[in-house]
């Protein structure tokens, strides 16, 4: 009916095709930022006597503090345009921890895990913390595309096994005696960076690349898609594969900033990345998302957090309030979805 | 699932339950029913007469109105105007469980079973005998299943599973479970399509059986032997409107064919003199497991080949199977007399073909996104693309010149192409593949569900095409459509070719003849 309406009225529009942009639906999310902000400021001032906002140090810590799950839920975002879900990411930022780790070690720490592997140069962990995060990805990605098994179970088995892997790596020891060439690229502001280097990457790639507009195309209709030429299974076996490489990025960046890498690293990152994509606008039925939607969705999980300590509300009632503000976010999305069609 | 106490008609099942049922002629009457979807009207003051201990046939083209009858007799749909008689009494069913408590029950062709659980589970759903403590009683719900079964002559174990019952056992089960709620009618819609002979002899058998207990059974089919065997009484449908009743022993075949086609032929495709050119696609001995055998055929540039057949005969899959959707187990394609192995759509759009399937919604557009992303996403394969990057600039342009070409109507290219009409987002789907520079167009229902106007350009636009020495295949249910554009004709049924007809030389009664054998 309501199609049917909005057709009679495009059928009056002149045939000239026009070429307009719409407004940008992450206007919406980034209204509710700014609204949960100014909320955050006023209660400051009314009950603890100071700016919220007005305080780079708390605006840094809190940036800081969700670059990680930025990173991964990057990844995590085109895992759903694509209609599928990666719960496997947080175990992975586990693994890929403590495997880069190992080979980050300083010859000065007596325990390193390859004693004849120490004083290594960067790159080394690094490319293999990477290896190892694409590895799982492959593997989810292969999974998913070849024994049609649904992604939510594909992942989940990856999602345990990974978790298994960093434990049983060094018996449940954490991996310490990092060099300073490795943590580099967890001190000060570099994890921002990384996550907002990554962002954009993807960013682009989603928007101008054939890659992008194959991502989307699968997510809306993948029989469409089929139909259309493109391979999906090769297609989907890519998307897996950078969300695991950005989880390995992300594994890297946990253990460089900690100094150190725990088999405990990354639990339950999957969560707050998927969170982060949805709070963001990306629809778990596929086909839509946008990296710019989920970097505000991960500055949003910052706020409110930053904020809850900032207010010094009590850190059981934090995860309580967390979990409805990410429904209520959703519901709004939905709600807004439906009035749209209507 | 809607709570059956306040959906019911109470006075209906009132009379029922008290047995006192008026003595009507008819079971089921329907009077000048009326049914209007968006764009579409389905039926147009249709009249039904159901005789108690009859086998009523209904038959028609693809989109006469058959199923959507139908499911206004089942509770699905409910009519706009006009009126549902039970047994003399006026009835308005909400619901499919209304119309089965009321005594109307439907065997869907796709059959509506759990296939996890057992085949006497699925019969008493709902309806579960229960012991002392309120729990289901398997034992008495067994021997239910087993009484109804020996009532109806069929051999099934009711503590299989239905996943491990063959199509045909599936069917007698849903059978048994509509005979459980003591219908009147049973409405059954292709019920042979799937089954084997000897399968089909133990079906009739049943419904023979039923038909001596006093039920009525509306019986749908393509098959004019089924007709002539089975069926008491026979009604035909076009174009959403009923045509006529006849006992079946006073009609033939031809007649039937008459009332289905109807005699005007509407004169809205002039068809263009082509110069026709070498031969482009060639098919041979194409099969598919089951579905189709044996189809061999040939397409010139410039020429429409045109395929005729009853929803079922295979039309699509062939299409399907040409263009690597579903490979071929069997034959050979050639494409200018070199031989081709299509495996995927990739290799068929490498080889110069296009393929605007037959469900726009489900295999066609990509409803949530835009015009433009629809639009592109077949011709970035192979070009627009440099380097990974898409040429936004160059392709939003071809794709806005050919939105102009083919008359899309959308505000702008970044319109979602669910709030298209049907005819345009046909039109976008052409756009898709016309970027492709096609040689070999493959068109499946290209005008389904299509407005009169956007249906007469879409037309244009094919003839144009050949004109430019594309291959055409078009698969088609309309006939007029079919009889008006092709030069010649394929016709298929039951996964078979039956024939090819010259565009001077078809008529609706000859497609027909070899469409419904």
């Amino acid at each position: 009916m309501t199609t049917e309406h909005t057709a009679n009225q495009a059928s009056l529009a002149p045939v000239q095709v026009k070429t307009k942009r719409r407004l940008p639906s992450e206007i919406n999310i980034l209204l509710v930022l700014i609204g949960i902000a100014i909320v955050y400021e006023i209660l400051g001032w009314m009950f603890v006597g100071q700016s919220f906002l007005m305080n780079q140090q708390r605006l840094t810590i809190m940036i800081l503090q969700v670059s990680v799950i930025g990173i991964i839920a990057v990844g995590v975002t085109q895992v759903i345009i694509t209609g599928g879900i990666d719960l496997s990411s947080g175990s992975v930022v586990g693994m890929t921890a403590m495997i880069a780790a190992s080979f980050a070690q300083s010859a000065a720490w007596t325990r390193a895990v390859y004693p004849s592997l120490t004083d290594l140069p960067f790159i080394v962990p690094m490319l293999v913390g990477l290896g190892i995060g694409l590895l799982a990805g492959l593997i989810n990605g292969w999974l998913i595309a070849y024994t049609r098994i649904p992604p939510f179970i594909a992942t989940l088995g990856m999602m345990v096994s990974a978790r298994g892997v960093s434990k049983w790596y060094t018996k449940g020891q954490p991996v310490s005696g990092l060099t300073d060439d490795f943590t580099f690229i967890g001190t000060g502001i570099w994890p921002v960076v990384v996550f907002l280097t990554v962002a954009a990457i993807f960013h682009v790639a989603l928007r101008y690349t054939r890659y992008g507009k194959f991502t989307y195309a699968i997510g809306a209709n993948v029989q469409a898609a089929r139909v259309s030429g493109i391979n999906v299974e090769r297609h989907l076996i890519k998307v897996y594969a950078i969300a695991g490489l950005l989880a390995g990025l992300a594994g890297i960046v946990t253990a460089a900033r900690a100094q150190t890498a725990q088999a405990g690293m990354g639990v339950m990152y999957e969560l707050d990345a998927i969170a982060a994509a949805v709070i963001g606008g990306a629809s778990l039925a596929g086909g839509v998302g946008r990296i710019t939607g989920t970097v505000i969705g991960t500055i949003i999980l910052g706020v409110m957090t930053s904020g809850f300590t900032f207010l010094r509300v009590d850190a059981y009632y934090q995860e309580i309030v967390k979990g409805m503000i990410i429904i209520a976010a959703v519901v709004v999305d939905v709600y807004r979805q439906k009035k749209r069609k209507t | 699932m809607p709570n059956p106490a306040t959906v019911s008609p109470p006075t209906m099942a009132a009379v029922r339950a008290s047995g006192a049922v008026p003595n009507a002629e008819y079971l089921l009457t329907v009077e000048n029913v009326r049914k209007e979807f968006p764009g579409v009207l389905a039926l147009d003051d249709v009249s039904l007469r159901l005789r108690r201990g009859t086998i009523h046939a209904l038959m028609g083209e693809n989109g006469a109105g058959k199923s959507t009858l139908m499911k206004i007799l089942a509770g699905i749909y409910t009519p706009d105007r006009g009126e549902v008689r039970l047994k003399g009494v006026p009835i308005r069913l909400q619901s499919p469980l209304d119309a089965l408590e009321n005594g109307i029950a439907m065997i869907h062709q796709e059959l509506n079973l759990m296939p996890f659980m057992t085949v006497a589970e699925n019969i008493w759903i709902r309806r579960e005998p229960l012991n002392g403590f309120g729990l289901v009683d398997h034992r008495r719900m067994r021997r239910m299943t087993a009484d109804l079964f020996k009532r109806l002559n069929i051999g099934i174990d009711p503590e299989s599973q239905v996943r491990d019952l063959s199509v045909a056992n599936r069917q007698m089960v849903e059978i048994a479970k509509a005979v459980s709620y003591e219908s009147d009618v049973l409405i059954m819609d292709e019920p042979t399509s799937a089954l084997t002979e000897r399968e089909v002899a133990h079906l009739f058998e049943i419904i023979r059986d039923l038909r001596s207990q006093g039920i009525g059974i509306v019986y749908i089919t393509h098959k004019m032997n089924e007709l002539f065997e089975i069926a008491d009484e026979v009604s035909v449908f076009r174009d959403g409107r009923y045509i006529g009743t006849h006992k079946s022993s006073d009609v033939t075949r031809e007649d039937i064919i008459r009332m289905m086609v109807g005699r005007e032929i509407t004169q809205m495709f002039p068809k263009e003199t082509v110069l026709i050119g070498e031969t482009v696609l060639s098919v041979k001995n194409l099969s598919l497991n089951g579905i189709f055998t044996d189809v061999s055929f040939e397409v010139r540039a410039g020429e429409i080949l045109g395929i005729a057949g009853l929803v079922g005969s295979g039309r699509s899959n062939v299409a399907e199977t040409i263009f690597g959707v579903t490979p071929a187990t069997g034959g050979s394609i050639e494409i200018r007399g070199r031989p081709v192995r299509i495996d995927s759509p990739t290799t068929a759009i490498r080889e110069g073909m296009a393929f605007i399937t037959e469900d726009r919604k489900e295999t066609g557009c990509l409803l949530i996104l835009d015009v433009l992303e629809n639009m592109q996403i077949a011709v970035l394969q192979d070009r627009f693309v440099r380097g990974g990057f898409v040429s936004e600039r160059e392709v939003s342009a071809a794709c806005e010149t050919m939105a102009d070409k083919l008359r899309v109507k959308t505000p702008n290219l970044y319109e979602r192409v669910e709030n298209l009409s049907g005819g345009n987002q046909q039109k976008v789907l052409i756009g898709r593949w016309l970027l492709t520079k096609p040689r070999i167009l493959i068109l499946d229902e290209p005008t389904r569900g299509i407005d009169v106007g956007a249906k007469a350009e879409i037309h244009r636009l094919v003839s144009v095409l050949a004109k430019d020495g594309v291959a055409v295949i078009m698969i088609s249910s309309e006939m007029p459509e079919v009889l008006g554009m092709s030069d010649r004709i394929m016709v298929m049924h039951e996964g078979r070719v039956t024939g090819f007809l010259d565009h001077a030389e078809a008529d609706q009664v000859k497609v027909m003849e070899l469409a419904a054998r």
